[in-house]
């Protein structure tokens, strides 16, 4: 502590500013977007934050970060699950150097998206992206290799790994941002808690404790399904909950926060805000809330086939309960042999 | 291969499955030891994380017993626990899970013997499809 206030010393009098970094790993960019959607409020945060790195606006280098002494970066804002070596030693790097690390977004939180590529593993994609695809022009075959020799040298490249994995799995995580990408409230509520030293205890998600069907605006009655529906397939969309009209919301199973966005938009949640405070798998818990919904009526002269007939509706389990938190579920990969 | 002992986890539903168990017992019926019983008030009380977290810590396969359609003590706990476990094998399927780890039968209170010859059958074929698998399975 000695320490930095000699180093403060040069900007005696100013009142220091928070230190900010933010990185992405295995993401699409949105939540760097979500960072900017918070409009002009972006001028109240430079005005209290200095941003430290931040690649996907501002020309920064990893040896830049390497140089800052450990604890340099009050808060590092880190979206993207962990998917190559690259993204790993870049989230053990500004582990090193932060003071709070934040989850942001799905794909930390959760997994994201990238994650369901656990339900195959590095030679099978390899194969598709590099080998067997009928649009490819790659006669030799050639796939990435994380070193090559060339004459000039060597070449290398970040290994890629067989599972994609969430943040904490590979570092130690104070705070959880999640959302698809996280809203620009939840945003504000986190840089607020940080900008006045109001943080939650330590690995508290940052999010109300409710379902996403808390925040919708839908009205809801008891729930009793025959059949599964795609939006486009309702022959009249009702004002009432999607999944009594039978198509598969996540709601029930998912946490709030995001004012049930989609919902608004007359689409169903898809689950990106993860499980429920104390839920320990979100599929899991959807696969019970649906089943539980799914042909109740005459359920009790129900034969055996039309039971199956029933669950055979829904055809993808893992793309539609665990969309956004397969690397999190208890089941987290595929089992390859 | 030939000495593995499959792990059984079973939930025997208190008014039925548990009931017929115990006749299993008490009428000295064989069945080989390999399952370990949880009492449960309803079928319907098993929640399927209960069973996934059964095969991620360890167990070789889950047995969940209720009582026969039309006798469930809640009405219809045994109706929604059949659909959820067929709904959950959907998904043991798609990653690559023998969905035959997980069994859903329907025990009576008096039928101890079918009791254990689901036991005797349900770890033949376990003893077939070998460990779990999911115990080496890491992200």
């Amino acid at each position: 502590m000695s320490k930095k206030k000699k180093e403060n010393k040069k900007d005696a009098g100013k009142k220091k500013k928070l230190q900010l970094a933010f990185y992405w790993a295995a993401s699409c960019g949105g939540c760097e977007i979500a960072v900017l959607d918070i409009d002009e409020k972006i001028l109240d945060v430079v005005a209290v934050a200095d941003i430290l790195f931040w690649p996907v606006a501002l020309d920064f280098k990893y040896k830049d970060v390497e140089a800052m002494k450990d604890n340099t970066i009050d808060v590092c804002f880190f979206n993207g699950g962990i998917r190559n070596s690259e993204q790993e030693q870049i989230a053990k790097l500004l582990r090193k150097k932060s003071k709070v690390m934040v989850a942001f977004g799905a794909c930390a939180v959760l997994g994201g998206i990238p994650g369901l590529a656990n339900v195959t593993n590095k030679k099978e994609i390899f194969d598709v992206v590099y080998k067997d695809n009928p649009s490819l022009d790659n006669p030799k075959k050639i796939v990435p290799k994380t070193s090559v020799k060339v004459k000039e040298g060597t070449l290398t490249l970040p290994e890629f790994y067989d599972s994609v994995s969430r943040l904490d799995h590979v570092i130690d995580v104070d705070y959880y941002l999640p959302g698809c990408p996280p809203v620009p409230d939840l945003i504000m509520t986190a840089v607020g808690a940080i900008v006045e030293g109001k943080l939650p205890p330590k690995g508290s998600v940052i999010g109300p404790l409710k379902s996403v069907c808390d925040e919708c605006r839908f009205e809801k009655s008891e729930k009793k399904i025959k059949e599964i529906k795609r939006i486009y397939e309702l022959d009249k969309f009702e004002e009432k909950c999607l999944l009594e009209q039978g198509v598969i919301c996540m709601g029930p199973a998912t946490r709030g926060s995001c004012e049930a966005r989609c919902l608004d938009a007359n689409m169903p949640c898809t689950g990106c805000g993860g499980p429920t405070p104390n839920a320990l798998d979100q599929g899991a818990k959807m696969i019970s809330a649906l089943a539980s919904i799914l042909g109740i009526e005459g359920e009790e002269n129900m034969s055996d086939e039309e039971v199956e007939k029933l669950i055979e509706q829904v055809v993808d389990p893992v793309g539609t309960f665990y969309k956004y938190g397969l690397p999190s579920a208890l089941i987290n990969r595929r089992v390859d042999k | 291969m030939k000495d593995f002992e499959p792990n059984i986890i079973g939930f025997l539903c208190n008014w039925c499955s548990y009931a017929g168990a115990d006749l299993a017992g008490t009428s000295r019926m064989k069945y080989p030891p390999n399952i370990k019983s949880i009492r449960v008030m309803c079928s319907g009380r098993v929640d399927p994380i209960f069973i996934l977290e059964a095969l991620k810590k360890g167990a070789d396969g889950v047995l969940v017993a209720g009582c026969h359609p039309g006798d469930c003590h809640y009405q219809s706990g045994n109706y929604k626990t059949n659909r959820r476990i067929k709904l959950l094998k959907k998904f043991l399927e798609e990653m690559a899970v023998n969905p035959n780890r997980v069994r859903f039968e329907y025990v009576s209170a008096s039928e101890g013997a079918k009791f254990a010859t689901i036991v005797t059958e349900f770890v033949d074929e376990l003893k077939k499809m070998g460990p779990n698998p999911l115990k080496d399975v890491k992200v």
